[in-house]
């Protein structure tokens, strides 16, 4: 987050001194330079300084929604509003489930939006394909509508009688009541071969208010629809982002691995996929932010359910303040969701830092040319 | 589906150009059916991502009973508009529309201007703080939006625009992306320009006006876009905005329809024809600009 020093800034210049650089030319910019930056300076700072602080004093005091939160009569309560979502009591229960649940929904959306992302840029990337153009609009298509007007498409595609499961019986299936079924896919899975109930190891020991039984179910059945309309909305977008990649991977390489009798499975993995790592390492690290924010599609179908299986901390951290009034609950879970993505955020950053190519590395690539240059 | 595939095969057979070069000739059986799997594979899948658009615009046109009795088929047995008429003549659908254009508009404009402005103070005025303003626009992109949603309307309470169109335009005005992205472009373009109007005397504001914003048409462009769709699919916003009826906008009605408002049975010929209509907007900047967006990574990254 520190960004590079600006190394025209640095040098103050002392008031009195006679402008040097460029004559007269540069007379008032640093007052042009302030009023320029200040729109953007005075919003973001009372839209987003501001509130997050604000926020921080609701999180560690008791107003409940009447009045000013800055009144005389909101006290400060300390982390109590942290405790009564991590030790005990329905609230941290609620808390644990939109954990569980969000933490299921990272855990397929990421890997399934990245390889389906990689594998629809690989395809419409080929030299040979014909009407590419067409291909790519209709993969990435999906990603320009809003997350209201594809939930409401998705809520009809999954409903009982809806094109899904109209689908699935033309197959000969019969398709589940998607946005009403609350079973976890690990259980139902564990159910088809007989097991009902976990040991006691998992029944008895709880983390948040949860069983770890509970906390294994899986996403609910209902999770598992809202999964496949994330990959499905944003695999058009991170695919840009591979075709932009693919599009400055050398074909010398590819050529001369071609040469060499690689098969195109080959190819692809030992050429063209360690030279898309850092588009790889991008995409995944966007995809783990963005799952942590599940919100509209909570708020405009489910809201919540069934049986708060589809509860996410942000929707979790919305109703608990603007329908419960637990103002300070709410600002509590939305910290720590922060802590979270924040966590992803920096990680990110660490992961694509620049750095030097390490004696190893150098070393290990030397070898590797050694070989190959006495192979040949 | 095998139409397509076969029509797909048939295309290449006629095609010479598609047949692999002959110096491959041992491979070219292989290679011919590789292609038409290759083709029924993406053909398919394309078939996937479009299907549904289709079918949902197909079933807005459907009756009531059709939706549910024959929900997978794309013409619909009575052609009923009943779901644009009652959507358009008796309720606030149009309201919700106007509210969201007057906000997309207002947010578009004034970001452009805006973010041009402070992406060029950053790139190149010379100012005491410059380095920590960017610093601050920078660590402001890390925030997530739906962390925000208390506090932002904690804000707005407190200082009287909640409930308001200023409330809800003013916030999104800005946008620290769009900053990052004007500096970045003023930075790739030469001075030199700049420098000549400076020394023929004019202002700083005149320079930035008439001399750089006609030159940073391509990142403008990715400006609008990115504006115009983040302000009209925006939805966590404008919830904790507003309240009142009058200040709704289609992703908060629509929102309010999908959840069953307005509405008894399923609706879902009503439901889709107002996600269909919603979705026009967007998808007709989308292929004005299909060209740019489809070869720049930046404009597309959705937040």
């Amino acid at each position: 987050m520190t960004a590079p020093a600006t190394p025209a800034a640095t040098p103050t210049r002392p008031v009195s001194a006679r402008p040097s650089r460029s004559g007269g030319t540069r007379r008032g910019e640093a007052g042009a330079g302030w009023l320029f930056v200040s729109p953007v300076i005075l919003i973001l700072g009372t839209f987003l300084l501001v509130p997050v602080l604000m926020a921080l004093w609701v999180s560690f005091s008791d107003w409940s929604g009447r009045g000013s939160p800055l009144s005389s009569n909101v006290n400060f309560v300390g982390l109590d509003n942290y405790a009564s979502i991590t030790s005990g009591g329905l609230a941290t229960r609620d808390f644990g489930t939109a954990l569980r649940n969000n933490a299921w929904y990272v855990l397929l959306v990421v890997p399934l939006q990245t390889a389906l992302s990689l594998f629809l840029a690989v395809l419409v990337s080929r030299r040979m394909l014909r009407a590419r153009g067409f291909f790519r609009t209709a993969f990435y298509f999906p990603s320009v509508t809003s997350s209201v007007a594809i939930t409401v498409l998705w809520l009809f595609l999954f409903s009982f009688a809806g094109p899904v499961n109209a689908l699935i019986a033309w197959f000969g299936g019969e398709g589940p009541n998607w946005f009403r079924e609350p079973t976890g896919l690990v259980h139902a899975a564990l159910a088809s071969v007989g097991i009902t109930s976990g040991p006691d190891v998992l029944t008895q020991n709880t983390a948040l208010g949860l069983s770890w039984w509970d906390w294994l179910a899986g996403p609910s059945v209902a999770m598992f629809a809202l999964i496949l309309m994330a990959v499905f909305t944003t695999s058009g977008t991170f695919m840009l982002l591979f075709i932009a990649a693919l599009q400055n991977v050398g074909y010398e390489l590819t050529e001369a691995a071609m040469m060499d009798g690689a098969n195109a499975w080959q190819r692809f993995w030992r050429i063209t996929l360690p030279q898309l790592r850092p588009t790889l390492f991008t995409v995944i690290t966007l995809g783990l932010i963005g799952c942590w924010q599940v919100f509209d599609q909570i708020y405009t179908g489910t809201k919540g359910d069934p049986a708060k299986t589809t509860m996410t901390p942000a929707y979790l951290s919305y109703t608990s303040a603007f329908r419960d009034n637990e103002w300070g609950v709410g600002a509590a879970i939305a910290f720590i969701l922060f802590l979270i993505i924040i966590a992803f955020t920096i990680f990110q950053r660490w992961v694509l830092r620049d750095r030097p190519v390490s004696r190893r590395r150098i070393r290990a690539y030397q070898s590797a040319t050694y070989r190959k240059g006495a192979a040949s | 589906m095998t139409d397509t595939t076969l029509a797909q095969a048939e295309t290449l057979a006629a095609d010479p150009a598609s047949v692999p070069p002959p110096r491959r000739r041992r491979r070219t059986l292989g290679g011919v059916s590789g292609q038409i799997l290759l083709y029924a594979m993406i053909a398919l899948l394309a078939l996937v991502y479009i299907y549904p658009f289709l079918v949902q615009v197909a079933t807005s046109f459907k009756t009531e009973q059709e939706a549910a009795s024959n929900p997978i088929s794309l013409l619909p047995q009575t052609f009923s508009i009943a779901a644009y008429e009652r959507l358009f003549l008796n309720s606030d659908f149009p309201l919700w529309f106007a509210n969201s254009a007057v906000v997309t508009i207002l947010v578009t404009l004034g970001r452009v201007f805006f973010v041009s402005l402070a992406g060029y103070a950053l790139a190149r005025l010379h100012f005491r703080g410059r380095g920590v303003v960017f610093a601050l626009v920078v660590g402001v992109m890390a925030v997530p939006t739906v962390v925000l949603l208390i506090p932002k309307f904690l804000v707005l309470n407190q200082i009287g625009i909640y409930d308001s169109y200023t409330g809800m335009v003013l916030p999104l005005l800005v946008d620290a992306a769009g900053v990052f992205i004007m500096k970045n472009f003023f930075e790739s373009i030469p001075t030199s320009v700049e420098e000549q109007a400076r020394i023929d005397g004019a202002g700083t504001f005149r320079v930035f006006w008439s001399i750089v914003l006609p030159m940073a048409r391509p990142a403008l462009i990715t400006i609008i876009i990115l504006s115009f769709q983040g302000s009209w699919n925006e939805l966590s916003h404008f919830i904790v905005a507003t309240q009142s009826p009058e200040l709704t906008t289609l992703t908060k009605g629509v929102a309010s329809l999908a959840s069953g408002q307005l509405s008894q049975g399923t609706q879902y010929p009503l439901k889709l024809a107002a996600a269909a209509i919603m979705t026009i907007p967007v998808a007709v900047l989308f292929f004005i600009f299909q060209k740019r967006i489809m070869n720049t990574s930046e404009g597309a990254v959705k937040g």
